[in-house]
């Protein structure tokens, strides 16, 4: 990897500025292959994948890419918190990030718009072919638990 | 394929705030752009969850999206910064790694579907900007606007620039633009290119990070008395619009492009959703 720990990236982060978080260091560390103290860290999700350091790192380093491979094998061992299995939960069944609420499709009906969208929420087809590619891709078993 | 794209609303936007919906889908009408219904798509998948948990599920769904569109015979437009930002990057590896596009098609094939990659990805404000032009907004504008208004660019519009080439990515000025179209203006803040905090998977998992990044945005916000904020992204826009009932002391209404734009072009207000925002939006 190219980085020589400038620390840039630390210093563009708008999370490290307010937390604990340190982009420089995540990055050393997975240069030294240091899988058991980057994997199980909440750290590694404090980043908001803004990236503004892969815009001022001077070596060209994708440290949001990586840090996405770092997420996916912490995933893959099971290090993954409730509220993000819950996300994955409202995949499989809405075809969406967030669930279907109540009031926001009567406005939807009151404003002229169908009462569900025609995206997977209201296409019956769509939202079993959505379910099916996650199911292909092992995306269900890593909600349980990991280890697809 | 300029006027005619494939109308992708993502999740946000129809099961949060229909307002962004109805009021894009009515603002491109004299603008003489059709836009082509997308059904049975799913989510983009989002970048900061998905992507994060498997980054093979996540270029499947996204393939299925650009899939769905092709077929159409369209490029796909998006009004949402995750969903471009999402849609966008896995187009970009689809594009440019046949390898990775042949293990999609495999997916892709159990449901019928097959990706050539012969499709772009669009934001809408970046159609506006570069497929419409301002002359033709400016001509729509039948209710001149006064507010001062603070732009949130939010991260996935221009950024990355290496795949993007939009704008610049510390001084970008296409939203400003936009927003000053109507008559409005675009005023200065500390840290305007700043994230929302709500991106990456940290508002759901760690809403109290969130929140402090984006009391600091509001902080700026409020200080330069910004009368609106204007976002192109139905995520940070929830974000701000739910954080200020979290945040004692803020009330700055939060708009999408596409209701400013609704507000410009004389919409009537009910085509606007405004109340859908949790931010009484009084104007």
């Amino acid at each position: 990897m190219l980085c020589y720990q400038c620390g840039t990236c630390t210093a563009s982060c708008p999370s490290g500025r307010l937390t604990a978080f340190r982009t420089r260091q995540i990055i050393r560390r997975a240069q030294l292959g240091l899988k058991d103290e980057i994997l199980p860290s909440d750290d590694l999700w404090l980043c908001t994948t803004c990236y503004s350091c892969v815009e001022r790192c001077p070596r060209e380093v994708e440290i949001t890419d990586i840090l996405f491979i770092l997420r996916n094998m912490a995933v893959k061992e099971g290090h993954m918190a409730d509220q993000h299995k819950r996300i994955g939960e409202n995949m499989m069944k809405y075809g969406s990030t967030v669930p279907v609420k109540e009031d926001v499709m009567k406005l939807r009906v009151k404003m002229g718009l169908p009462e569900n969208p025609p995206t997977t929420v209201g296409n019956k087809k769509g939202m079993e072919d959505f379910r099916k590619v996650m199911e292909e891709c092992g995306f269900d078993k890593l909600m349980k638990g990991g280890k697809k | 394929m300029s006027g005619r794209y494939a109308f992708f609303l993502g999740c946000v936007a129809p099961l949060r705030y229909p307002g962004i919906e109805l009021a894009t889908r009515e603002i491109f009408k004299p603008l003489g752009v059709e836009l082509v219904e997308l059904e049975g798509a799913g989510c983009c998948p989002a970048p900061g969850v998905i992507r994060s948990f498997d980054q093979t599920t996540w270029l499947a769904l996204a393939a299925r999206n650009l899939a769905l569109a092709e077929k159409k015979k369209t490029d796909i437009m998006t009004i949402c910064n995750g969903c471009y930002g999402s849609m966008f990057e896995a187009n970009h590896i689809l594009q440019h790694h046949p390898e990775e596009l042949k293990k999609v098609n495999e997916v892709l094939g159990k449901v019928g579907l097959k990706y050539e990659g012969t499709i772009k990805v669009r934001h809408f404000a970046e159609v506006l900007y570069k497929d419409i032009g301002m002359e033709k907004i400016k001509a729509q504008v039948k209710n001149p606007l006064s507010y001062n208004i603070g732009v949130h660019y939010g991260c996935h519009f221009v950024k990355p620039t290496r795949v993007k080439h939009l704008d610049d990515p510390e001084r970008p000025r296409i939203l400003d633009e936009l927003v000053e179209a109507t008559g409005a203006k675009s005023i200065n803040y500390k840290d305007k290119l700043m994230c929302c905090g709500a991106g990456g998977g940290v508002r759901s998992r760690d809403n109290k990070t969130a929140l402090k990044m984006t009391e600091e945005k509001l902080k700026n916000l409020k200080k330069v008395n910004a009368q609106m904020i204007v976002d192109v992204c139905p995520f940070c826009h929830l974000q701000y619009d739910a954080a200020q009932n979290d945040l004692p002391g803020y009330n700055i209404p939060v708009i999408h492009l596409s209701q400013l734009y609704g507000l410009a072009f004389g919409l009537p207000r009910d085509k606007l959703g405004l109340e859908a925002h949790v931010t009484k939006v009084v104007l």
